[in-house]
């Protein structure tokens, strides 16, 4: 049950994108096709989760033990860059064809705001490891998620008749808007 | 181009919100008011102007390759910096901004800056162009802010003038996204007259 509050409430209430405001730069930046959102969205998923791991042993087995907390930010983010790079060798050798399909999206997601965002979230809530995972596997979820039915709708804004000054960015942002609006029909889901 | 234009170009021509859509997640996630929003781009004002100072001092120093994850750990030291001063004498703002302040680490402004300005340039024209920046990403948000909170609660820095609520959906998530696309437009109309 406590598991299932986590997922409900990560995908949908608290939208990592479209209530908390974290990874919005892919989000206005790789949503123009539905099939390159995919893509970001499972490179996404794969990082988070990874990087949810090693985030918490390193907080609780490494910064508690030596009192250094402070340090946390600049130990995560050296951390999930290089985590990113890894994944990326790795990947090649491993499994060619998913580091085809992900590709260009994995160095992308070291600016992704979302990733460092979530590693310091779950230690601020004082999940355990489990919890975290899936906290984490959930926030990504939500990502996609969000970032495939703004890609859906950006896809039919290209085609539709825009007043010039709001088109390309602000069109989009507005959009986005309408979308965070219909999410926070989820709220009171969980409280 | 003279030290003015440095200064000021971050606040129009490059404005880092309106122009070059950059840092979006902090400009939406922090600017429910406008003091809020003030806080939030002081706090990147000050990050950014020091470690562009700090890159443009040690850019012979460090071997090109390891360039980005050495500008990034300059970067992440001084938001450690902020993060601890405004913990100490700010704990209100800090407990209100909340994740965002970690965050200004991975604000692409910051990581931008150093690696097209700082990185080539002397120390006071780094500085002076991160005030700029930096002045241009505050101004930014505290419109932002300001906006939202005149709709939203019917007040303005903190001092309310209207009685009763305003339109609630202002200072929650969607309003946020809304009000920055209209400022956009207001900010592209009115620069397309300038020019």
């Amino acid at each position: 049950m406590e598991y299932f509050v986590i997922v409900i409430g990560a995908i949908f209430v608290n939208n990592v994108v479209l209530s908390q405001f974290l990874g919005l730069c892919p989000f206005l930046g790789v949503s123009n096709k539905v099939s390159t959102s995919l893509g970001m969205g499972a490179a996404v998923t794969f990082v988070m989760t990874v990087s949810s791991i090693v985030a918490y042993l390193i907080q609780y087995y490494i910064l508690v033990p030596l009192g250094i907390e402070y340090m946390q930010t600049i130990v995560f983010i050296l951390v999930i860059a290089s985590l990113v790079q890894m994944v990326e060798i790795m990947l090649k050798k491993l499994s060619p064809a998913l580091y085809q399909a992900l590709g260009i999206f994995l160095p992308l997601i070291t600016t992704n705001c979302a990733v460092l965002g979530i590693a310091i979230l779950l230690v601020q809530k004082e999940f355990s490891l489990g919890e975290s995972v899936v906290f984490a596997a959930s926030t990504a979820v939500g990502f996609s998620l969000a970032l495939v039915l703004f890609a859906g709708l950006r896809e039919r804004l290209e085609l539709e008749d825009v007043p010039a000054a709001m088109k390309g960015m602000p069109i989009a942002i507005l959009t986005a808007g309408i979308l965070a609006m219909a999410f926070m029909g989820f709220s009171g889901l969980v409280r | 181009m003279n030290k003015l234009q440095i200064l000021t170009k971050g606040l129009v021509r490059e404005n880092p919100t309106f122009v070059l859509l950059l840092g979006m997640c902090p400009t939406l996630g922090t600017t429910t008011s406008a003091l809020n929003g003030l806080g939030m781009g002081a706090a990147t004002l000050f990050v950014l102007t020091l470690s562009n100072i700090a890159v443009s001092l040690i850019k012979n120093l460090i071997p090109d390759k390891v360039r980005i994850p050495s500008f990034i750990v300059v970067i992440a030291s001084f938001v450690t910096v902020v993060q601890l001063c405004m913990e100490a004498f700010m704990p209100d703002l800090y407990a209100t901004l909340g994740v965002f302040i970690p965050l200004i680490v991975v604000n692409c402004i910051i990581l931008g800056r150093a690696e097209a300005f700082a990185s080539k340039n002397g120390v006071l024209d780094s500085a002076l162009d991160g005030i700029g920046i930096g002045l241009g990403f505050t101004l930014s948000l505290t419109a932002l802010g300001l906006v939202r909170e005149l709709l939203g609660d019917g007040s303005a820095f903190g001092f309310k003038f209207i009685d009763g609520d305003g339109i609630l959906l202002f200072v929650l998530a969607p309003g946020a996204f809304i009000a920055l696309a209209y400022l956009m437009v207001i900010f592209k109309k009115l620069t397309a007259k300038v020019k």
